[in-house]
């Protein structure tokens, strides 16, 4: 750790002091009401985790309420129809408007910054996500203040939440709103998946990567493959609930278990989502408080990865009381033990860590909270063995067995380490750390109170107390440990004030606190300013900072890459996503408001249509692709500023199209998550047709069209292809002109749109209509889904020969274009696909 | 609430009958399954304290342990036997005494006889349809009683919202699922009263859905079921004849059914025998008859959201007569 080695660093001499100071000027964060245009990782990456945090207070006052509803049986302090409202937001916020969207903050806060990457690769659109959560969840949660919250659960079951039982706007809001945010933690997986593979710092290769920055990915991962099932889910509903199409109505051949299995395909997962960044913080506070590296680190990253795998095959276990055979039952329930491997493998990781720290391990603050946790999440881990037993389960499910245990996972798992992290990493965004003596107080109030409170809450279920009731009888056994829960409660909330009491008395926003308090390994505690670090270092271990005691200095006087902005802008170094080699920089946009206005008129397009005021709706929808094209009209930069030196003699370009530019890559993670929402509905295609085959084409339905039909579609399809693909081809050179190229473009789009129509008016003219039952609508579902592709294609095609004719588009200059082309591949693959399904699976079994 | 004196009546009569907590209990199970899961659970549980503490003392060690002590946790191997070896021999064998569990259920599920009975999940109530003695149906609410000592197939279906069926001191629970019908088995060890309740979230007032269970002997059983077949007991006092005409006048029998009388109503429960339930409601009244008058006036106070209306209607006397003359439904 002390060893001096004659390293040759990329930039031998002194800098100009010049260059700090055009630094500055180019990072500038805005001042004033100018702050909501900033883009910046470190600025709205604390924006975002304090909004997750308000969300958090706000769920648990709710939370507050319900305890002190039940703090007695037959209670009257709450109403029935509130309280069910208020379970509803409780549970919807804490999972939605907290947990994803705080981890995904530190992803965005803490990602760049261990990375040393002077920002994530795509900042406006982090700052769209980050606003249309924040506008979208603040009207969401706004609903329990007027009585209009949705009441049926935060899982929001079929049939319970159909029309028939669910009249009023209450469960639109919840689709509309989710759904929506949803979409922004999509946003913000991709960005971190390009962010962690493409943007680490020199040298920093896969396997020195920090565990945090591997958990990102895989959290981002699994969203990219949980998320869109639901996103599907919600949709299905929504239609069904607006337009009567029967997905999950019993008699009309639909299914309602199959909302279910949509939303437990993502449900499940979600919990890792939520527990496998949480873990990452846990594996590199542990090491700086043992000064240490952590011990098994491969075996850590192959933890994550088989969590994360094993994560997708357990959503079952959340249905076991449904009547499902018993060897399903037996394949889930050994899944669901199996997944308990990973976390072992973790927690003996830490300890073994902690053993053998130098000296004694520290005990602080973020200690504290992570020993807390790593008593609860044990705790919780093993109640989570019994739950995946499935004898047990049908005794424990829904009741307060469950509650306690989810708590233990959830809070054990994610909110202890949150509130390390919050301790941990103040001084590297703060200007001074948070206070030592209050910080205990937090933690010890909290640790007493959250298992007062949820440790009784197991003898409570096994008692025989059902979840989700607003109150009970008295003389069941349940009075006196209703009671203890609902003080533990309390004193769990004081913890919290006291904590809000910290920042309020000590949080200061901005540069200037200790460079590294803690004496940690990783690059985050490199000193920084609004820029990140001055230079970006050159990496070749784990814990740069330890190896290296001379790194910071060297990285302040700009001795490694980067130590100026060559192209004048904001920019950061791409590598290769294996090795980290660098290959380009990205020019990146600065602060604008077109991410802003964008984000809200989003928003409130989803929640104007909530309450079907439409125009109203229509026009926000008219303001916001408006604010993202200009957003997007002033990216795809070109090849104009040449290639710069970034130190080590090393000449970059400063633009890249094609497979190796970040764009593509996040092109590609995009296709990925349509193409899980389009799996998931092939899934809940061939899982009706295995519910009520009945109802298939040429039974309960019309004879499916004849073949021409698909046939032509096909050829409309392949003939869009071949339009795209020679416009490609026809890209001009810098400053020349071909027509045909922006008419193929524009062809393309049109050819699949003319084929998504053919396809509706094919199955149309058989006499089929969406809602007559669950075939009918899977079969126009396929095409909504495909619409929607086209759509965005429309725009994308537009927006591509648009800037033909302003010169912005040649066969140099060709992301705007390119990203089009790849989605539409997609698309027609997909769609061609669709024809397969829609067409010959009827004849198949028929 | 309103009707607290009647509610403390109700739980004497219910600590008295069952004798007292537990009567829900999963901890105090009365049935085959309940018995196992029973075993398995404070099996688990004894586990689960086990490395609880294997765990704080792993940690207590590492942080304030002995050098030496502390040399020996800092392996490779401490994180291949405690996150892999140790989990997968505990899990692996806690997996096999799960499956041997399920299977014991599976098998007492063949062994039910038939015919079953089906319970069917309203909101928020619970229908329940036997076989009588000449193989027809008979239809009741908000009860269940079968016969003690084997196994008896529930049938569970729903034509609402989905519902769960759960008696913790009997069996674990099951899903009430429009479009389906699940079958759970159980098989009550010993006669005597237990309390069950809907355990999926079903809106409204799902948590005053709720039952009694009453396990009998075998022979008690068949002269109940024999008696509950029958028609209604008419009317005998100048109170009760009065009540049924109120009853009948005032269009009750459109919802409810009373078997021998004009009221042949589907939608509410059937109260032919409505006299020998032990509550009200779905479990959220005591039955007696100034419970069954608290109910037809002040219902969406006591279980808000039910789909009765309030009957405010009645004079004071016709209410008394009606509430007589249900009660007197044995």
């Amino acid at each position: 750790m002390t060893e001096t080695t004659e390293r040759k660093l990329p930039n031998e001499g002194n800098r100009p002091k010049e260059e700090v100071d055009e630094l500055l000027r180019i990072w500038a964060m805005p001042k004033g009401f100018r702050l909501v245009t900033a883009v910046n990782n470190t600025v709205i990456g604390l924006l975002y985790i304090g909004a997750a945090f308000a969300f958090f207070i706000a769920a648990g006052v709710l939370a507050l309420l319900m305890r002190t509803q039940l703090a007695v049986p037959e209670n009257d302090f709450l109403s029935q129809d509130l309280y069910n409202q208020i379970f509803t937001v409780h549970g919807t916020t804490m999972m939605f408007l907290f947990a994803v969207p705080a981890v995904e903050a530190l992803g965005v806060m803490l990602l760049p910054q261990m990375l040393a990457a002077r920002d994530l690769p795509f900042p406006r659109l982090s700052a769209f996500a980050i606003w249309a959560y924040v506008v979208g969840g603040t009207v969401f949660f706004s609903t329990v203040l007027y009585d209009q919250a949705p009441k049926g659960g935060w899982f929001m079951y079929t049939p319970l939440t159909l029309k028939e039982f669910s009249p009023g706007d209450n469960a639109d809001f919840w689709l509309l709103g989710i759904g929506f945010i949803e979409i922004s933690a999509i946003a913000g997986a991709i960005e971190i998946v390009v962010g962690a593979l493409r943007t680490r710092p020199p040298g920093m290769s896969l396997s020195k990567m920090p565990i945090f920055g591997w958990a990102m990915l895989i959290f981002a991962a699994m969203i990219m493959f949980a998320f869109p099932a639901v996103i599907l889910g919600t949709m299905l509903l929504e239609i069904e609930r607006s337009f009567g199409w029967p997905f999950f109505t019993a008699d009309k051949g639909g299914d309602p278990v199959l909302w279910q299995h949509l939303f437990w395909f993502f449900g499940h997962p979600e919990v890792y989502i939520i527990f496998l960044p949480a873990a990452g913080l846990v594996s590199m506070i542990v090491p700086t408080m043992a000064q240490r590296p952590l011990i098994g680190y491969n075996l850590i990253v192959v933890a994550l990865i088989a969590t994360g795998f094993f994560s997708f095959g357990l959503w079952v276990h959340h249905m076991f009381t449904t009547g499902i055979p018993s060897l399903s039952l037996a394949f889930f329930s050994a899944a669901s033990m199996a997944v308990a491997v990973p976390s072992g493998i973790q927690m003996f990781s830490w300890i073994a860590t902690i053993a053998g720290s130098k000296g004694r391990f520290r005990i602080n603050t973020p200690s504290l909270f992570v020993l807390g946790f790593i008593f609860i999440f044990t705790v919780g881990g093993l109640t989570g063995i019994m739950v995946a037993l499935v004898p047990l389960d049908f005794q424990v499910h829904d009741t307060y067995f469950v509650v306690a245990h989810f708590h233990y996972v959830l809070i054990g798992g994610m909110v202890f380490p949150l509130f390390a992290t919050f301790y941990y990493w103040t001084p590297m965004v703060a200007k001074r750390q948070l206070s030592e003596r209050l910080g205990r107080w937090v933690f010890w109030l909290m640790f007493v109170g959250f298992n007062v409170a949820f440790f009784p809450m197991h003898i409570t279920g096994l008692r025989g107390m059902p979840r989700r009731v607003w109150t009970y009888e008295s003389g069941l056994g349940w009075d006196w440990l209703n009671m203890i829960s609902t003080v533990g409660a309390y004193i769990f909330a004081a913890g919290v004030a006291i904590f809000v009491i910290d920042l309020f008395r000590n949080f200061r926003a901005g540069e200037g606190g200790p460079d590294n308090p803690w004496n940690a390994g990783t690059l985050e505690w490199l000193p920084n300013d609004v820029y990140s670090a001055r230079s970006v270092p050159l990496i070749d271990s784990r814990e740069p900072l330890w190896d290296h005691p001379t790194l910071p200095q060297e990285v302040q006087e700009g001795r490694h890459f980067l130590p100026n902005a060559p192209t004048g802008g904001r920019e950061t170094i791409v590598t290769s996503a294996i090795e980290g080699k660098p290959q380009y920089i990205i020019q990146m946009p600065g602060p604008g408001w077109s991410p802003f206005i964008a984000a809200v008129f989003t928003a409130s397009f989803f929640l104007l249509l909530t309450i079907k005021l439409v125009i109203p709706a229509v026009i926000c929808a008219v303001i916001a692709v408006g604010a993202m094209l200009y957003w997007t009209w002033g990216l795809d930069p070109g090849p104009d500023k040449g290639e710069v030196e970034i130190g080590a003699g090393l000449k970059v370009p400063t633009y890249m199209s094609g497979p190796s530019s970040h764009s593509w890559w996040a092109m590609i993670v995009l296709m990925l998550v349509a193409s899980s929402l389009y799996i998931a509905y092939v899934f809940s295609y061939l899982y009706l047709w295995v519910v009520s085959p009945e109802f298939w084409a040429g039974r309960g339905s019309p004879e499916v069209p004849d073949w021409l039909w698909p046939l032509a579609d096909a050829g409309l399809i392949v003939l869009g292809t071949l339009c795209m693909w020679g416009a490609g081809r026809l890209l001009p050179k810098p400053g020349e002109r071909r027509l045909l190229m922006p008419v193929l473009n524009a062809l393309g789009p049109l050819l699949l749109t003319a084929a998504v129509a053919l396809e509706i008016y094919a199955h149309w003219q058989t006499g089929l209509t969406p809602t007559a039952n669950s075939y009918g609508a899977m079969v126009y579902m396929q095409s909504v889904v495909n619409a929607q592709l086209a759509l965005a294609l429309l725009f994308m095609g537009g927006f591509a020969v648009a800037r033909y004719f302003a010169a912005r588009l040649d066969c140099e200059r060709r992301v705007s274009f390119d990203n089009g082309a790849l989605l539409y591949y997609y698309a027609a693959g997909q769609a061609l696909f669709g024809l397969v399904l829609i067409h010959g699976f009827p004849r198949m079994v028929i | 609430m309103k009707n607290s004196a009647a509610r403390l009546l109700f739980l004497a009569t219910a600590m008295a009958t069952s004798g007292c907590a537990g009567v829900q209990s999963a901890l105090m199970p009365r049935g085959e399954e309940a018995i196992e899961v029973d075993r398995l659970f404070w099996t688990i549980t004894g586990i689960s304290a086990f490395v609880t503490g294997l765990v704080v003392a792993a940690v207590a060690v590492a942080i304030f342990g002995p050098p030496r002590w502390r040399d020996r946790l800092d392996k490779d191997w401490i994180v291949w036997g405690g996150g892999v070896v140790f989990p997968v021999v505990v899990l692996t064998g806690v997996f096999i005494y799960g499956l041997i569990v399920l299977r014991s259920g599976d098998v007492r599920a063949r062994e039910a006889e038939e015919p079953g009975i089906t319970v069917v999940g309203k909101r928020w109530w619970w229908e329940v349809v036997y076989t009588g003695p000449n193989g027809e149906p008979v239809t009741t609410a908000n009860e269940l009683r079968i016969p003690a000592g084997r196994p008896i197939a529930i049938r569970l279906e729903s034509d609402n919202v989905i519902h769960s069926f759960w008696v913790p001191r009997l069996a674990g629970k099951l899903d009430m699922i429009p479009g389906r019908s699940n079958v759970l088995t159980l098989e009550a060890t010993e006669p005597g009263l237990s309390r069950g309740q809907c355990a999926e979230y079903c809106g409204g007032a799902h948590a005053l859905m709720a039952f009694y269970v009453e396990v009998l002997p075998q022979e008690e059983y068949d002269d109940w079921l024999a008696h509950e077949a029958s028609d209604a007991r008419p009317p005998e006092s100048e109170q009760e004849i009065q009540g049924q005409e109120v009853f009948m006048r005032s269009g009750c029998g459109a919802c409810h059914s009373i078997r021998g009388t004009e009221a042949n109503g589907v939608i509410g429960p059937d109260l032919t025998h409505l006299g020998s339930r032990h509550s009200l409601a779905a479990a959220a009244l005591p039955n007696s008859k100034a419970a069954i008058a608290t109910w037809i006036v002040e219902n969406q106070h006591i279980k808000p959201e039910n789909l009765m209306p309030e009957y405010r209607i009645f004079e004071p006397e016709e209410l008394d007569a009606v509430a007589a003359y249900l009660e007197s439904l044995e």
